[in-house]
């Protein structure tokens, strides 16, 4: 199965997107933000960064890139997209996605090892974990606060599509965000369309995915955490089936 | 030539991390009696040709586009700049 992953100008991890997805047993595929073909991809990752400098709004200026008329289209054609951080931004400023990401509440950049519960796992991107599992992989942003207005929540709420919700547990963070890292409405991470095929979310599956070089699993061992691959899986397995 | 200027700010609801950020400056620094400040975008585009009504118009949708997140942000005014004739 191939799974592409796009690189726009700014674009940081899309290296260790390509990397998950080769570890999760897929073929990677490195697709460019100026080109419109998605070199038949069955699924799509849009990985994080600062795509032009988060300038304007962070992802609103990479959603007129050329592949994201293709990318587009695909996801309302049911294809898996998951977006992660930057992409999870560029997402919702394509609409794919309801909401908006504005700067964090406490205004610092944060980089910690984040536990998240797992609250739907019947999406395309998280049946490889049980809803209730928490899980612990790395967050790292400066405009991660989740934002929608109060009917928008409701209907994430009613419709079960708040995939995965920041939970208690991480190692270090500004006084009053020991949970929630950055005051996101609904301690939201992420969240998916109605279809359940297009998946958003802050914090980083991609740096969690081989023994070694992950987060710290306490009680486990440093870097040991692998708990992102399942995301990557979680698609095989959804496309195969 | 003629120039167009779109201001965005941030809805009322959404909370301005930047903009609290700057009032909680300005006292250390002595300017007293603030209340709150709230940060916003000043867009100045200049406009090839006569500023019609159909181009304000595009420019709207542009405002409302790209310009802002209409989630987030609303475009509060979009003025042709008076200072214009002078150029």
């Amino acid at each position: 199965m191939r799974i592409g992953v796009v690189t726009f100008p700014g674009t940081l991890d899309d290296r260790d997107a390509l990397r998950a997805v080769r570890l999760a047993g897929a073929d990677p595929v490195a697709l460019w933000h100026g080109e419109d073909d998605l070199q038949d991809v069955e699924a799509i990752v849009l990985p994080g960064g600062f795509s032009y400098g988060d300038y304007l709004r962070a992802g609103a200026i990479s959603r007129f890139a050329p592949v994201m008329d293709k990318v587009v289209d695909a996801a309302k054609g049911g294809m898996p997209v998951l977006g992660i951080c930057n992409g999870f931004q560029i997402l919702c400023e394509t609409h794919l996605l309801p909401g908006a990401m504005i700067k964090n509440a406490h205004r610092a950049f944060l980089c910690r090892d984040q536990p998240l519960t797992v609250e739907n796992n019947r999406t395309a991107w998280t049946t490889g974990y049980e809803t209730g599992q928490v899980i612990r992989i790395p967050l790292k942003n400066q405009d991660g606060q989740y934002v929608a207005d109060e009917r928008t929540l409701a209907e994430l709420e009613a419709e079960g599509r708040i995939v995965f919700r920041y939970a208690a547990g991480a190692t270090h963070g500004p006084a009053g965000f020991e949970s929630n890292p950055n005051g996101s409405r609904h301690d939201i991470a992420g969240i998916t369309n109605a279809e359940g095929n297009v998946v958003g979310l802050m914090p980083h599956p991609e740096h969690a995915v081989e023994a070694g070089f992950g987060p710290d699993q306490p009680g486990e061992g440093t870097r040991s955490g692998t708990d992102g691959l399942a995301m990557f899986t979680s698609v095989l397995r959804s496309m195969v089936g | 030539m003629p120039r167009v200027v779109v201001h965005v700010m941030p809805k009322p609801e959404i909370l301005d991390p930047q903009g609290k950020a700057v009032a909680a400056a300005l006292p250390r620094l002595g300017f007293e009696g603030i209340a709150s400040v709230r940060q916003g975008k000043r867009f100045e585009l200049e406009v090839e040709g006569e500023v019609t009504d159909e181009v304000l118009a595009s420019l709207r949708e542009a405002a409302e586009t790209l310009l802002s997140n209409p989630v987030i942000e609303d475009v509060v005014a979009i003025e042709v700049d008076s200072a214009e004739g002078a150029a």
